[in-house]
């Protein structure tokens, strides 16, 4: 592991350098990039200058939810968005070189094209959610603090899962790698607003198939101390870490056996 | 025999992305899996808000859908024609685009309006499909409605064409274009209304966002098709449009010019 992580700091570490050759371009683009991802919220300040409350949450309040939605999207997307861009090594065959190096190729994979103006969203989404902890109303318990340091991780760890099925999707279908974007970005949007204003049968996919909703809602409504409106079970508002590390189980599993059936090109 | 060349270029332009199957399956899943998310964004806020910005609940859920249908398109993500660019003037091809018989924006226009009626043909048309099914959605019933809906979205494409065309220009001047490239998308994604209707925007930034030509993307054609009076009434739009692309088109036909006058091609 350790081994794997020293890998990764050296490839990522070279690309981190060549980033930095077009100086202004990385100032220009890991600004741009922090406002694109606040334009989400952006949205919702406006929606709030003509609201009181959306789905029964206060702004303050969806700003923890963004905030957390946010960093967890913004870390697996440091750490793992390139493999969105697998689908184009299985085209044109540069995969197969990743697998004759001596590194795990999901290090490889992970750690091309290593992009550190990414840090833009963690960053921005950090200081969000900064401000909806500091002025939602919050009764601060130890047990509250713990389920909040949980979900930045467990969130995390959770979309790194999904890019990692979508990255071994894309051995199999290739060109299709935009499908993967609907549960990373779609799942981020998603989360960003209280689930509350989404049918119930929303809510049971995110919770039951594609376990967005441990990413921050479960965990909000806890920290936050506001009732499920959906009445689901009270445990599940702190078992993201259980959910996260099954979900990291299956992506682990997938993503070893679509390496084991990948079919190069040839070329 | 130009308009045959151009017709050519731009089903050429058609048939490059129409290869892509998958790909365009995979894209109507992702627009159509947005235009859901927004939707249900929408109606939490326009239950609150019943006729907010002049919309009822239906057409501020039409304008969701026809957002999503027209990203692609217009291009309001970048891509196409300034991802090529800045690479092409990089590795010095530019100078068999400016070798070629035909002047280089016209071509790049042809190419472009090839491209945007596939986009809007698959993932234009599908998740609208599916969003009229899931949601009540508004639709004019009028035909000149639609012939001008029509209309503005073609001004739309070319408008947006020319945005990218303008920034794929700088890298005659500037190598690395990613930086300006990534603040046209904000002010794409923003200024047009695609995330929210420019209508609920407060005062001092709705009316920023009017003098700004990316309304013309998204909000006038909404407008336009939106528009409960037929005929007249949309013609001061479209008017902006028209305004708008020509000014923009002008302004890429001048650049180009100073930008050729600029280009040193290196051998090899």
């Amino acid at each position: 592991m350790s081994e794997a992580l020293r890998m990764f700091g050296a490839i990522a570490g070279a690309w981190v350098r060549a980033g930095f050759t077009y100086r202004t371009s990385f100032v220009v683009l890991t600004s741009t990039g922090m406002i694109l991802t606040f334009l989400d919220f952006a949205i919702i300040l406006i929606m709030f200058s003509h609201l009181d409350a959306l789905g029964g949450f206060t702004l303050t309040q969806i700003a923890v939810l963004y905030g957390l939605s946010g960093f967890a999207i913004g870390v697996a997307d440091l750490l793992l968005g390139n493999a969105e861009m697998l689908g184009q090594r299985v085209r044109d065959g540069t995969l197969d070189q990743m697998l004759v190096r001596p590194v795990p190729a999901l290090v490889q994979v992970a750690a091309d094209r290593f992009a550190l103006r990414r840090v833009g969203r963690v960053l921005q989404s950090g200081a969000v959610l900064g401000w909806g902890l500091s002025a939602a109303p919050i009764d601060w318990t130890p047990l509250r603090v713990l389920v909040l340091a949980s979900a930045l991780v467990c969130g995390s760890l959770i979309f790194a899962s999904l890019f990692v099925l979508g990255g071994a999707f894309q051995v199999f279908a290739g060109d299709a790698s935009e499908v993967a974007n609907a549960f990373t970005y779609g799942g981020n949007t998603l989360t960003q607003y209280p689930l509350a204003i989404y049918p119930v049968e929303v809510v049971r996919a995110v919770t039951f198939i594609v376990p967005l909703a441990f990413v921050n809602w479960y965990p909000a409504l806890y920290v936050l101390g506001v009732d499920d409106p959906f009445d689901l079970p009270a445990a599940f508002q702190v078992a993201s870490p259980v959910v996260a590390a099954l979900f990291v189980a299956v992506a682990a599993l997938t993503w070893r056996t679509a390496l084991r059936h990948y079919r190069s090109t040839g070329s | 025999m130009s308009a045959s060349l151009y017709a050519g270029l731009a089903s050429r332009g058609f048939r490059r992305y129409a290869t892509y199957r998958s790909a365009t399956l995979a894209g109507i899943f992702t627009n159509t899996v947005f235009g859901v998310i927004i939707s249900y964004t929408y109606i939490a806020l326009w239950v609150e808000r019943p006729q907010l910005g002049g919309y009822g609940i239906a057409q501020a859920l039409t304008f969701a859908w026809v957002a999503q249908a027209l990203i692609m398109p217009v291009g309001l993500f970048g891509g196409g024609i300034v991802a090529d660019y800045s690479e092409r003037v990089r590795s010095g091809a530019v100078a068999t685009d400016l070798q070629r018989p035909a002047p280089l924006l016209a071509v790049r226009l042809a190419e472009d309006l090839g491209r945007a009626a596939y986009a809007l043909l698959t993932r234009g048309i599908a998740p609208m499909l599916v969003g009229a099914l899931l949601f009540p959605l508004a639709w004019p019933s009028s035909v000149s409605t639609w012939l001008l809906f029509a209309l503005s979205i073609t001004l739309a494409v070319v408008i947006g064409f020319a945005l990218r065309y303008l920034l794929g220009l700088l890298a005659f001047w500037i190598i690395d274009t990613s930086g300006p490239a990534s603040v046209l998308v904000v002010l794409q994604i923003f200024a047009s209304g695609s995330a929210l209707p420019l209508v609920t925007f407060p005062g001092v930034l709705r009316r920023i966002c009017e003098l700004l030509p990316f309304r013309c993307l998204v909000q006038v054609p909404c407008d336009v098709l939106l528009r409960e009076d037929t005929g007249t009434g949309s013609l001061p739009l479209i008017g902006l449009q028209l305004l708008w692309a020509t000014t923009l088109l002008g302004l890429g036909a001048v650049l180009t010019r100073a930008a050729v006058r600029t280009v040193v091609v290196q051998g090899g």
